[in-house]
């Protein structure tokens, strides 16, 4: 009964959370190496485009609310959800034909582009709060949990609770079905298959014939929609608030790095990888090891490595610990 | 031609006259700044309590009072310094009602207000770190806020009469957050209660379960959330609820407000908490006698207006409106023995000090200064009934 309160307790606070912060991560992170694989650069603006994203789907989502309509126990954020993704979609293809494709015209080296998408960065950053403003932003509706505290020590009789958010749920969820299908997409698809042939080596598949103008329009238009899903998804979860998009770039570039820029399976890997570590390294283990080892083993302290305030430095060693001895990352990226 | 020379000079004598009985007090206060939307109320309470005392034409003789107003910034210690520097050196003030914040505040006392033995009222500096044990203020300091190192000990009575003994702690990354969880700390161990864990959450993240992780592995039967409603506070309490973590929570003054109810309704029934509150009758009067000029329930801008009274009943006391004669006779006027004194009765003080007799000071704010002059503090108990805050009684 203790291990199965250890367990539970496991769950809660670790297993749950990183497993839903993982998703989210992932989708940020296989947009950021889509756009490394074929366009062949760091996009420091993912981040406020996600943002940009979740702020048209939370509009539109205060609109249908306005409107009364809802979709019972999800929230209405997922009806919304496709105008989000075409707004988006919208903003990149612009952004693309003002600001990008002048570069790539003129053949710059991807530094140069990094530095272009850190001014797109700031620029997008103004518009999400000029439009909806630097505050916080509720738009979840719908049923709060599936399974929540009280009910689940109602249910078991265990000492130690269990809830699982209907955001969680709905994360991972989510996540799974735009992996399968994006994977299917590039895998299966004659598009997908002259995206990656573009990545694998361009001037091989321009000469076979491939449109670069399509390729990069259909990558942009893939970000955008993953874009808006993962930030949705983390608005849902947690709270929408533009500069803790900004803030993401973080984790969610050590996640592209770790799994290994431009490999797609590397992005989700390393989404899991950082989130799990986030969580685990800043969680204080007292509870768990109390229940897990004898009594007289159990601890007097927290047992906690680090203080939850360096959640985001540790993204910051795995980083480094990857590109000092790994550089292409754990999935054979390209070398950054 | 004559006539004009004559009426200068008559003006001239009648202004060098006016001069002569003319004392001026800084208000010293952050109208720059994180606090600029609570200053002005502030700043016209203070200013308030010294036109009572110059319409009514008692203090010594008929002095009239002039306030200075300056800016503390409330943050940039440097400016409130050179700000308070301009007080007493170019515009001649004789005490300083202010600052507000505690940081400027523990500025000017030290660099401007000790060397030049000025006295020094501040209405909302909080900071246990201001309370002056051992003198190292001359004596020059009073303040008519409580100190936080107060607030620790209203808790720690609070939660050990609710049978609590084993609590963890989440406080806000910055002075005021830590300065309440350390002396509440101090207040409750010292009490025979147990802190499990006394952890900071920074303001305004998107997630804090990993925080809220922390609090639960260490446990304990409520958590203590010393953060900001319109924060990371609520954060917190949601992540806690959320999880299963804790049901119960026990407020400070920074979360009691609407909000709460508005944000967790009947999912913190059970939770107390207490902020700065007295059912002293001269609180509805101070209302009263401000009307519509100003906001008087403006936080601290009733302590403003007892902050520049006692400056000026002192100076009455004292006979004297140099710094150095009436600050010992700050503490006299504010507590027993005496007749109590309430808002809009500053005329009648100035009259009993006059003849000789003794007062105390209660003021807007139920002032009773204790220790090395501070505010004993009143504060409110609150207690969450059916998702409304309900009163429980005033300590």
């Amino acid at each position: 009964m203790d291990l199965l309160n250890a367990v539970i307790a496991l769950a809660n606070f670790v297993i749950i959370p990183a497993i839903a912060y993982g998703s989210q991560l992932a989708l940020g992170a296989l947009g950021v190496t889509l756009i490394y694989g074929i366009l062949r650069f760091s996009n420091f603006a993912h981040g406020d485009t996600m943002a940009f994203g979740a702020m048209i789907t939370i509009l539109i989502t205060w609109w249908l609310q306005a409107a009364g309509v809802t979709l019972g126990p999800l929230p209405t954020a997922l009806l919304a959800l496709p105008f989000g993704i075409l707004g988006c979609i919208a903003l990149l293809v612009i952004t693309d034909r003002a600001v990008y494709r002048f570069y790539r015209v003129q053949k710059a080296k991807p530094v140069i582009l990094v530095i272009v998408s850190m001014g797109v960065m700031f620029i997008m950053n103004g518009i999400v709060r000029f439009v909806i403003g630097p505050d916080d932003q509720r738009f979840a509706d719908g049923e709060r949990f599936i399974i929540s505290a009280g009910t689940f020590r109602e249910m078991t009789g265990l000492a130690e609770p269990l809830a699982i958010r209907t955001s969680q749920g709905i994360t991972l969820v989510t996540a799974i079905i735009v992996v399968v299908v994006l994977f299917w997409f590039l895998n299966r698809t004659r598009t997908g298959k002259s995206m990656r042939a573009y990545s694998d080596n361009e001037d091989l598949a321009l000469l076979s014939g491939i449109n670069p103008e399509r390729v990069v329009l259909y990558t942009w238009m893939i970000v955008a929609a993953l874009a808006t899903i993962a930030g949705v998804l983390y608005g849902l979860d947690k709270s929408f608030k533009p500069f803790t998009y900004f803030q993401l770039l973080l984790p969610i570039f050590a996640a592209a790095i770790v799994g290994g820029l431009g490999n797609p399976v590397g992005a989700i890997a390393g989404g899991f990888v950082i989130a799990f570590s986030e969580v685990t390294i800043t969680y204080a283990w007292k509870k768990v090891l109390t229940y897990a080892l004898p009594e007289s083993m159990a601890p007097e302290g927290l047992v906690q490595l680090l203080s939850t305030d360096y959640k985001f430095a540790v993204s910051f060693v795995i980083l480094l610990i990857v590109l000092l001895f790994k550089p292409t990352g754990l999935f054979k990226g390209k070398a950054v | 031609m004559k006539k004009l020379l004559m009426a200068t000079a008559a003006t001239a004598l009648l202004a060098g006259a006016a001069q002569a009985s003319e004392v001026k007090i800084g208000i010293i206060l952050g109208f720059t700044g994180p606090l600029e939307s609570i200053t002005p109320h502030m700043g016209a309470g203070a200013e308030m309590a010294m036109k009572e005392v110059t319409d009514s034409g008692m203090l010594l003789d008929g002095m009239t009072v002039t306030p200075v107003r300056a800016d503390s910034t409330c943050i940039d210690a440097a400016a409130a310094v050179v700000a308070a520097e301009r007080l007493v050196t170019a515009d001649g003030v004789k005490g300083i009602m202010g600052a507000d914040c505690s940081g400027v505040t523990g500025a000017i006392l030290q660099n401007v207000a000790v060397p030049n033995g000025m006295v020094m009222i501040s209405p909302s500096a909080t900071s246990p770190g201001l309370s002056h044990a051992n003198n190292e203020d001359n004596g020059l300091f009073f303040r008519t806020a409580p100190s936080d190192a107060r607030q620790g000990v209203v808790m720690t009575e609070i939660l050990l009469e609710e049978g609590i003994t084993e609590v963890a702690v989440s406080y806000v990354n910055n002075d005021y957050g830590k300065g309440l969880a350390d002396s509440f700390q101090a207040a409750f161990e010292a009490a025979g209660g147990k802190v499990t864990i006394n952890a900071a959450h920074e303001d305004q993240k998107a997630d804090y379960s990993a925080e809220v992780g922390a609090l639960a592995a260490a446990g304990g039967q409520r958590l203590v959330v010393a953060g900001y409603v319109d924060g990371g506070g609520s954060g917190i309490v949601r992540a806690a609820l959320d999880t299963g973590a804790f049901d119960s929570f026990h407020f400070p003054d920074g979360m009691v407000g609407a909000k709460l109810e508005e944000n967790f309704g009947t999912e913190i029934d059970g939770s107390t908490g207490q902020f700065p509150g007295t059912d002293s009758p001269g609180a509805a009067s101070f209302q009263d006698l401000v009307g519509d000029s100003f906001d008087a329930t403006s936080a601290f801008a009733p302590e403003s207006y007892d902050a520049a009274a006692l400056i000026m009943l002192a100076m009455q006391a004292a006979g004297s409106v140099e710094p150095g004669d009436y600050a010992a006779k700050v503490m006299d006027v504010a507590n027993a023995p005496g007749e109590q004194i309430f808002p809009g009765e500053l005329a009648k003080a100035l009259e009993i000090l006059k003849n000789g007799g003794d007062i105390d000071y209660v003021g807007a704010t139920a002032v009773e200064l204790i220790g090395p002059g501070e505010s004993a503090g009143n504060y409110r108990q609150i207690t969450f009934e059916g998702g409304k805050i309900t009163t429980v009684k005033f300590r």
